[in-house]
């Protein structure tokens, strides 16, 4: 079963096109990484599946509905869940807020029937020990953490990861791959956009190369990473 | 995703200092609803200015320092909120304190059409475009030729003679009618402000609360984990142009004489209400509390200056802008790290890494 579809989706900036006829599908339960040089439009895409961006031209179906037109609201409300490539914290709001308020909004709940989930992905992504800081003097990288437990804090059907792995040391990486892990092993449907290319394969089973806005390669890891585009695209980037 | 919770987790908002306070904000109360047993006239005249002062702040500082609606045409619904008043007296006859649920409701529906423009605005344009429509309003109310145009009309001293509660408060002090509607004004104004301050630290603490403080912090974030940012803040919105109604009807309920001119004052019933919330402390509840109390220290002392006295507000505000950003409040708050009103949701239990924050 299908859960996410892009048909023909176009959107320029200007003369700049940054997304160009781009269409995919995701079957549900499925792990699908993006990767593309600085620019390529990446998180632009992801703007146009939650609807931050909306498109110019073609068509995204989400869980079998046309969402084309609706807002960042409502697609959250059905099932995306996203993290922010710069991470967007309530600043003044702790750390257990951010993920009450996902969690309360994101999964039309009450806040007493979130409060055990909130503490559990606090714990389960390492920020179990700033919960009652102020979001705003967190450091970079547990912005980063926050994005990913607040994301996940909205009970997402398909959770949309932008590079969240960068500047982590080898340990932090590997507890990260295994938080992504365990979220996929639940059934959530994962795309994730990503350089740290080894994170990002021992995840995902599918790969999508993104390059000046268009598709230019959709395939299994090993095919993608062999192939001549990919090579010539990703040569200049730390592999 | 289901994550297996072995742990007990609680979540508390309550601290130390707001408990004790809650005792005696309390007892305070109590007090102050005996407060016509032991103080004159005047004193209650005073006590019902502060009162009132401080529920347009309350009001102000949810609607700037929470939805970031920075308006400055509150004195629309103040002003619409004392004309339906009148009208609810004059036109129909009926009680005042029937005109001044009237003034709420029609505050409350006036701020629909005026939400629906306003909305439209951004940042400077918003608050210039709240100004604009006081302005047609209180232009509209001056060609309400019943209620006297331009120059404005009185109560007819029977119907504040004959109020719901004159006669029985007549009786319990032995005062003349006038005296009495006073006092029946007062206990009103403190019924008001006590609800209007529990009501929105309810709300602040609520879910709707929270989404309201996300929308505050960022508004795209808010939308992408599911809040309706619009939503909660046209509510807030309405919510506050309702409060701000009652009250204006019922300051002319105890002035019992109206004009557009002063019923629309951008002076008194917005930019006094902004210097109590900005040199109380903006983005919180006791912020208002202190300013109001500032404000009326201020009138009390400066009252002979004239137009000195609001040329030292107006200096006397940017100084606390410039050096207290948080208002008195708010420099207090930092010192001492107390809060009366908490709305924190401190994460408590599990196992034992999370730390109990930093509240007192
Ligand atoms: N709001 C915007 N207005 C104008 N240009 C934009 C906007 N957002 C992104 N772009 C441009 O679109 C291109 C793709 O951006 P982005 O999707 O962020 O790329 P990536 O995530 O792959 O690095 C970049 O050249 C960027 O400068
Ligand atoms: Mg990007």
């Amino acid at each position: 079963m299908t859960i996410l579809a892009l048909k023909n989706v176009s959107k320029s900036y200007g003369a700049l096109k940054v997304t160009q006829d781009v269409s995919f599908t995701l079957e549900k339960g499925e792990a699908l990484g993006v990767i593309g040089p600085n620019g390529a439009g990446k998180s632009t895409l992801f703007n146009l599946i939650t609807g931050n961006v909306l498109v110019d031209a073609g068509q995204i179906e989400f869980d079998g509905r046309d969402v084309t037109r609706e807002n960042p609201m409502a697609r959250c409300l059905a099932g995306v869940g996203r993290t922010f490539q710069i991470p967007q914290p309530f600043d003044k709001l702790t750390v257990f807020e951010n993920l009450v308020v996902a969690g309360a909004f994101g999964s039309s709940a009450s806040e007493s029937d979130v409060t055990g989930r909130c503490a559990d992905i606090l714990e389960q992504t390492g920020l179990g020990p700033r919960a009652n800081d102020l979001a705003g003097g967190l450091s970079l990288l547990q912005r980063k953490r926050l994005e990913l437990a607040r994301a996940l804090a909205t009970q997402p059907k398909l959770l949309l990861l932008d590079e969240i792995a960068g500047g982590l040391t080898e340990g932090e990486c590997v507890q990260l791959v295994d938080t992504v892990k365990s979220v996929h092993a639940t059934g959530v449907s994962i795309v994730w956009i990503e350089h740290v290319l080894h994170a990002l394969t021992s995840v995902v089973t599918r790969l999508l190369v993104l390059d000046f806005g268009k598709v230019i390669g959709i395939g299994e890891p090993d095919e993608i990473m062999n192939s001549k585009a990919v090579r010539e695209i990703y040569l200049g980037i730390d592999v | 995703m289901s994550l297996v919770s072995s742990n007990q987790w609680a979540v508390e908002t309550r601290t130390r200092a707001s408990s004790m306070f809650f005792v005696i904000a309390a007892v305070a109360v109590l007090i102050a609803f005996a407060a016509p047993f032991f103080l004159s006239r005047s004193g209650i005249q005073d006590l019902f200015f502060i009162l009132t002062m401080l529920v347009l702040a309350q009001c102000w500082n949810l609607l700037a320092g929470y939805a970031g609606l920075v308006s400055v045409g509150q004195q629309a619904f103040v002003g619409f909120g004392a004309y339906a008043m009148f009208a609810t007296v004059i036109l129909l006859g009926l009680d005042p304190l029937v005109g001044v649920l009237a003034g709420g409701l029609m505050g409350a529906l006036l701020a629909i059409p005026t939400g629906f423009f306003a909305f439209r605005l951004q940042g400077a344009y918003f608050a210039i475009g709240t100004w604009v429509i006081a302005e047609v309003v209180r232009l509209s109310m001056a060609q309400w030729k019943a209620l006297g145009g331009g120059t404005g009309t009185s109560l007819p001293t029977t119907a504040t003679r004959d109020m719901v509660g004159v006669k029985l408060v007549q009786d319990i002090f032995g005062v003349r009618s006038a005296q009495a509607v006073d006092i029946l004004c007062y206990w009103l104004a403190l019924i008001l402000a006590v609800a209007s301050v529990v009501f929105i630290y309810r709300l602040l603490r609520s879910r709707q609360g929270l989404g309201l403080a996300a929308v505050r912090d960022n508004t795209v974030a808010a939308r992408a984990v599911g809040v309706d940012a619009l939503r909660i803040k046209a509510a807030v919105y309405i919510i506050v142009a309702f409060i701000t109604g009652l009250v204006g009807a019922l300051i002319y309920v105890q002035k019992a004489r109206i004009s557009p001119d002063a019923a629309f004052a951008v002076t008194d019933w917005t930019a006094y209400v902004i210097f109590i919330v900005v040199i109380g402390g903006i983005g919180a509840i006791e912020g208002p509390i202190v300013g109001v109390l500032v404000l009326y220290l201020l009138q009390t002392l400066l009252a002979d200056y004239g137009s000195w006295y609001l040329l030292a507000l107006g200096l006397i505000g940017i100084a606390v802008m410039l050096f207290a950003p948080r208002g008195l409040w708010g420099l207090f708050t930092e010192r001492t790290g107390i809060q009366l009103f908490p709305v924190r949701r401190i994460l408590t239990g599990g196992t034992n890494k999370t730390n109990g924050g930093t509240n007192v």
